[in-house]
């Protein structure tokens, strides 16, 4: 047996449940840790600047939940979520998370954990493709609509209020989010940010464009069949002829 | 039980009730029917006396006939056949009475008047039972809204009671797995002080687990409470746990509801520190003010942390307990301002448990 080193960090807000997985992961010289993390800022940075293969991820932390750091770093690495709460655990593998350990940690538990993910290492890819923010969107129970969305640029993570999105479009693989002035990219389908927002707030005006309503300053005709949006800051988004639709069902109301 | 039968009082009361009824009786009776004012009281008093007793048994058909769920034509049928039956009854009973009396002299043609006063006496008679009737009635009615006020009572209690059993079993699973975790990482590292937050755990769950039968524990007792809880967390959060208090001891022996206090700095930790990557400070500030306690919690937090499922949950239990203890003399407020939390309650200040 002469595999490769599992490049591994571990992210938790606390410094004695870092300590114990560590512990743990000392009997496993294959594992190397290569970083600790003590919120989800740190741990998309560690992850974009040092490319873990697994991660042990704690989903209550400060600034960024382990759903949204796994949301920015796509499927880069193999998650294990390791937290007190049991109301997580159906979420966390819908977004694929190779398992879901409860503190307090028991050592057959982990071992049985860090044996799936080097299964999972070792070359069975997940079989879906999807990414697992379409996945995350999915799997948030009805009427709870996203306050914000977390995007990365490089290490960097910008927080991304809703109340403060203007309108999003999408580019091929990615969404371009448009907020005070400045575009966030964030790989993710329109359709699926479309569900996860409120629909009483943002609209779906165009196959390619949601908009937040409140920045809507009027809607004129365009050309024959269609319309343009104009918005307070003097942007002008197309509307199809079904988002006009939707869009007067919604003025009507 | 009969109302008037199951107590002397109250039976010699409605017997007394009587005498003007009887004194009525005899008035009419010398009036109509030219009796002496002797011959018409020998003959009224004891007919009342009698009738006292055949109209207490109208409260047995009132309580058979419920006047909110029995027809108008049942309870027309059933009391008015009562009226009319003791009415004859009376006069029954008034004749019996004549013909003993007409033994001596003196009531001689006590008998031979009497049918000249039958149609008097049949018409009271019924009158009277069908006075008694309505005054049971209103009895049973009066009965019955003391029995609902007694069972919102009893249910406003019992309210009471499911929020204190909630209470207990609201100690926080997430801090005692987290605690455990804490524990577990620590015996391999440092023994002595896993030791240590045993024993401080277990200290924080033996007092909660006290309070669930206590209505009010002094304001002492829900600090050393509040202070294991913290004395967890601080081996938890290490330096990122920064407790201030400033306590005026003069407020110490006075009674709250317990964990009134200790949820408030738990939400202090949860959605203050739990969420600062440095850590930050809760400020614990008690006061006595007249005849006010004034408690305040404050903390630092993150506006931007992600939104915790529990958010809020402790508190509204607060407010909620204050509430109902206190209708109209306490005071629950819980803001926010930039990156600090503020919880402030007032309530009375109380020496002893308030009674149920």
């Amino acid at each position: 047996m002469s595999s490769p080193l599992i490049r591994a960090i571990i992210v938790d807000d606390e410094e004695l449940a870092r300590q114990i997985l560590r512990e743990f992961l000392s009997a496993h010289p294959e594992i190397e840790i290569i970083g600790e993390c003590a919120n989800g800022f740190e741990a998309v940075k560690a992850v974009a600047e040092r490319q873990p293969s697994l991660i042990f991820l704690d989903i209550q932390m400060p600034k960024l939940d382990g759903f949204e750091v796994l949301e920015l770093i796509g499927n880069a690495a193999a998650v294990v979520f390791v937290t007190a709460h049991d109301n997580y655990a159906i979420r966390a593998f819908e977004v694929h998370a190779v398992d879901y350990l409860l503190k307090p940690i028991s050592i057959e538990r982990f071992e049985a954990a860090l044996h799936r993910a080097k299964q999972r290492l070792a070359g069975n890819p997940p079989h879906t493709p999807l990414q697992p923010s379409d996945l995350a969107a999915t799997a948030r129970p009805p009427a709870q609509y996203l306050d914000r969305i977390p995007v990365r640029d490089g290490a960097r993570v910008f927080i991304i209020p809703v109340a403060k999105l203007d309108y999003a479009e999408a580019q091929d693989d990615y969404v371009a989010l448009v907020s005070e002035g400045k575009k966030h990219l964030k790989q993710q389908t329109i359709a699926s940010l479309e569900a996860a927002l409120d629909p009483s707030r943002f609209l779906r005006i165009h196959r390619s464009y949601i908009v937040n309503l409140e920045r809507v300053a009027r809607v004129e005709p365009y050309a024959k069949d269609s319309h343009v949006a104009i918005l307070h800051d003097g942007v002008r988004l197309p509307v199809s002829r079904a988002g006009y639709a939707r869009l007067r069902a919604f003025l009507d109301r | 039980m009969h109302p008037i039968l199951s107590s002397l009082r109250r039976f010699i009361l409605y017997l007394i009730a009587w005498i003007p009824l009887a004194a009525l009786l005899a008035y009419l009776m010398a009036a109509t029917a030219a009796l002496t004012w002797r011959q018409a009281v020998a003959m009224s008093f004891p007919l009342c006396l009698l009738f006292s007793f055949v109209c207490l048994s109208a409260w047995y058909s009132c309580r058979a006939t419920p006047f909110d769920t029995s027809s108008i034509a049942k309870l027309i049928r059933v009391h008015l056949l009562g009226a009319l039956v003791a009415g004859f009854l009376w006069i029954l009973a008034a004749e019996l009475l004549a013909r003993a009396l007409s033994e001596t002299r003196s009531f001689a043609p006590l008998a031979a008047r009497l049918p000249r006063v039958f149609l008097l006496l049949f018409g009271t008679g019924v009158l009277f039972y069908l006075l008694s009737v309505n005054f049971y009635y209103v009895l049973l009615a009066v009965e019955a809204s003391k029995e609902a006020e007694a069972r919102v009572m009893q249910a406003s209690v019992l309210a009471r009671d499911a929020e204190l059993r909630a209470l207990k079993a609201q100690v926080n699973p997430h801090f005692l797995f987290n605690s455990l975790n804490s524990i577990s990482a620590l015996t391999s590292s440092d023994p002595a002080r896993a030791r240590e937050m045993c024993i401080l755990l277990g200290d924080f769950l033996r007092r909660t687990l006290g309070l669930g039968e206590k209505l009010s524990i002094p304001l002492e007792e829900e600090m050393s409470l509040t202070h294991a809880f913290l004395a967890v967390e601080k081996i938890r959060f290490g330096a990122r746990l920064h407790m201030e208090e400033s306590v005026d001891t003069a407020a110490l022996p006075f009674h709250v509801p317990p964990l009134l206090l200790q949820p408030l700095v738990e939400n202090a930790v949860a959605h203050g520190v739990a969420n600062l990557v440095e850590g930050g400070w809760i400020r614990l500030h008690v006061k006595l003010e007249g005849s006010a306690l004034q408690i305040a919690v404050e903390n630092l937090f993150d506006p931007e942390a992600p939104a915790r499922r529990r958010n809020g949950v402790g508190l509204a239990n607060v407010r909620q307990r204050l509430e109902a203890r206190y209708p109209t003399r306490s005071v629950f407020s819980a803001k926010a301002e930039g990156d600090r939390f503020r919880v402030a309650l007032s309530l009375p200040a109380e020496k002893e448990a308030p009674s149920a």
